[in-house]
């Protein structure tokens, strides 16, 4: 890197400029991440928190999909799924999207039924007929505080207490018992067979035999990551979303390699000078990458320090933002990694510099 | 401690045709001595040059370095040898731009695996030796031409080299300063014993030289001067 450490601090107008650009997109980067991981958590905390590891689905009608919405499972469903070999606990969960209000505050929610004391629940004991346990996001929604009421479905509740952030497609989630959800929940009401819910949310060991229980009890069960394409809008939100992302990758790594395309064949004189004096081409090639690298890594730290200042800005606003590791330190990788994939392209022509070059009298 | 070429043929394809460079070119140069190599523009002078720094296989003939035949050597092997072992004055200083007078000399120990606060003894000497010291900071371009082919020239010394190549280093530079650089080169040539060839259509450089050959069409038409009058 002898030559290289001095090249970065010598052109430092041409280095500066794209290393704003990997600056901006590291920044951009890690914006959508936070933005994809921050809405994708409304979308599906409440699912991927539930003390659960498969959902079990009522089989759908024929060309249909799985849908968290508009699905119902019966009693006698989930009694048959308590007796399979492998499964601890097979809960009941209903599941609707409506209007809660509490005087003249009104706020989209998400209800969750669940069986009295259920551990589905934050607060299950808390989950008696009349009564809610709120997330913190339905609380501050609707200006609730543990001991207040709020009124669904033309019912007046109790709020017992207020627990967890769970959020279920957008909307904060109000946990209460089945009874009570199926009186908010349309599709439920009129369902024959007895007493329904949504979904059953199953807690297995590793010897379950799905397949022979879907088919004795009429479901379809798949895990809960694999359920969350069946919430709403997740799969083409967050499809669309990481195709952004994605784009964003390969831009920078496109534009990084454009860089040092036209840097090397800037320099295709000092390295013919370079291999004249007997420099090999492997170091050659390692100070141009190690320089490509230091550039990268400068850029993406700035950039994703950024990001993550942005993040925390946005804590507690209603920007749904995400800063994890995942979400910031995450791009910044893969970012390296495509943009030292793009360069070490545009560096490889540092092979084919032929050293006579030096020697005439135009370079 | 010398270069010698014998029997070397080069031959470049030329469109249909091809173009005889090098023509059965016998050449030795022994350590402390300097061999000027004239002849008309086109007649092969930096063809020999190239063929003599290794950066050119020629196709029959053998070039030997310090008694070692470079014939069948791997790239690899031409490359390290050509850092140790030869030393290249090139007709432009072809400085890199971002290195310092002192760092475009650290860099060469630096190519060897070497420090660059090792080489720093060695390449304040050599800058000293061209009259450069109060220069060791400044970057190619707050240098003047004929400084910079003094850099060129202590570069080129930098890994102690069995071989002196010196393409035109005067070409650049008006008659005074070329003057003075083919007596730094000269001079070096005695102080260091390397073997020496100096390329040059400058005629009034030829008094300098112990040995004179003059191309033409590719061969050596007649070494003159083999034992110069000193
Ligand atoms: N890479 C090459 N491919 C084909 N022909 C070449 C190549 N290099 C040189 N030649 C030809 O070989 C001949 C010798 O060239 P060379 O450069 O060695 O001459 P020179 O004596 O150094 O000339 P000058 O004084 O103009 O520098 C010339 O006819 C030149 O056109
Ligand atoms: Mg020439």
């Amino acid at each position: 890197m002898f030559v290289g450490w001095r090249d970065l601090r010598f052109a430092k107008g041409r280095f500066a400029l794209m290393g704003t650009v990997i600056v901006l997109i590291t920044l951009l980067v890690g914006l959508l991440s936070g933005l994809t991981a921050g809405l994708g958590r409304q979308n599906v905390s409440a699912i991927t928190g539930l003390p659960a590891d498969r959902i079990a689905f009522d089989v759908p009608s024929a060309g249909q999909s799985l849908s968290y919405s508009g699905t119902t499972v019966t009693e006698s469903q989930w009694r048959r799924w308590s007796a399979v070999d492998g499964v601890t606990s097979a809960e009941p969960l209903g599941i609707t999207t409506t209007r809660a209000t509490s005087g003249d505050r009104s706020a989209g929610v998400s209800v969750f039924g669940v069986r009295p004391g259920s551990a589905l629940a934050p607060d299950g004991a808390r989950t008696r007929d009349g009564s809610v346990v709120l997330s913190t996001g339905a609380a501050d929604g609707l200006g609730l505080h543990s001991g207040g009421t709020l009124t669904l479905a033309g019912r007046k509740l109790h709020v017992t207490a207020v627990a967890g952030d769970a959020s279920f497609s957008h909307t904060p989630v109000i946990w209460t018992s089945l009874d009570t959800w199926r009186a908010a929940a349309p599709t439920a009401a009129a369902a024959p067979g007895g007493p329904t819910a949504s979904v059953i949310a199953l807690r297995t060991t590793g010897g379950v035999d799905t397949k022979a229980a879907d088919l004795a009890a009429g479901t379809r069960t798949v895990t809960k990551g694999d359920s969350l394409s069946a919430i709403g809008s997740y799969t083409s939100e967050n499809g669309s979303l990481q195709l952004m992302r994605g784009f964003l990758f390969a831009i920078s790594a496109l534009v990084i390699g454009a860089f040092f395309t036209v840097w090397t064949i800037q320099r295709r004189g000092d390295v013919a000078v370079l291999k004249a004096l007997g420099a090999s081409t492997a170091s050659l090639l390692r100070d141009a990458l190690g320089q490509a690298v230091v550039l990268l890594t400068a850029g993406t730290l700035i950039g994703t320090a950024g990001a993550a200042a942005v993040g925390a800005a946005l804590a507690g606003t209603a920007v749904p933002f995400l800063v994890t590791p995942t979400t910031v330190v995450l791009p910044a990788a893969v970012i390296i990694l495509l943009g030292a994939c793009g360069a070490a392209l545009a560096i490889r022509r540092i092979t084919s510099v032929d050293p006579l070059t030096a020697l005439g009298s135009a370079r | 401690m010398s270069l010698n070429l014998t029997g070397v043929t080069l031959i470049y394809p030329d469109g249909d045709s091809r173009l005889t460079a090098l023509d059965d070119v016998t050449l030795d140069v022994p350590p402390s001595t300097l061999t000027a190599v004239v002849g008309p523009s086109g007649s092969g002078k930096s063809s020999l040059l190239a063929v003599a720094a290794t950066l050119i296989t020629p196709g029959t003939g053998t070039v030997s370095i310090d008694a070692t035949d470079t014939t069948g050597m791997s790239r690899r092997e031409l490359t390290d040898l050509r850092r140790r072992k030869i030393g290249m004055v090139f007709q432009q200083p072809n400085l890199l731009p971002s290195l310092t007078a002192l760092e475009q000399l650290q860099v060469v120990a630096v190519l060897d695996g070497r420090s660059p606060a090792a080489a720093l003894p060695r390449a304040r000497e050599l800058l000293d030796a061209v009259g450069l010291a109060g220069e060791a900071g400044r970057r190619p371009h707050q240098l003047s031409g004929g400084q910079r082919q003094r850099v060129n020239i202590a570069r080129a010394l930098m890994n102690d080299p069995t071989v002196l190549l010196v393409d035109e280093p005067t070409s650049a530079l008006d008659h005074e300063r070329g003057r003075a650089v083919v007596d730094l080169i000269v001079r070096l040539t005695r102080l260091r014993g390397t073997a020496t060839v100096l390329v040059t259509h400058d005629t009034t450089h030829l008094a300098a030289a112990d040995r004179i050959a003059e191309v033409r069409d590719g061969r050596i038409g007649h070494h003159t001067g083999i034992e110069r009058a000193s």
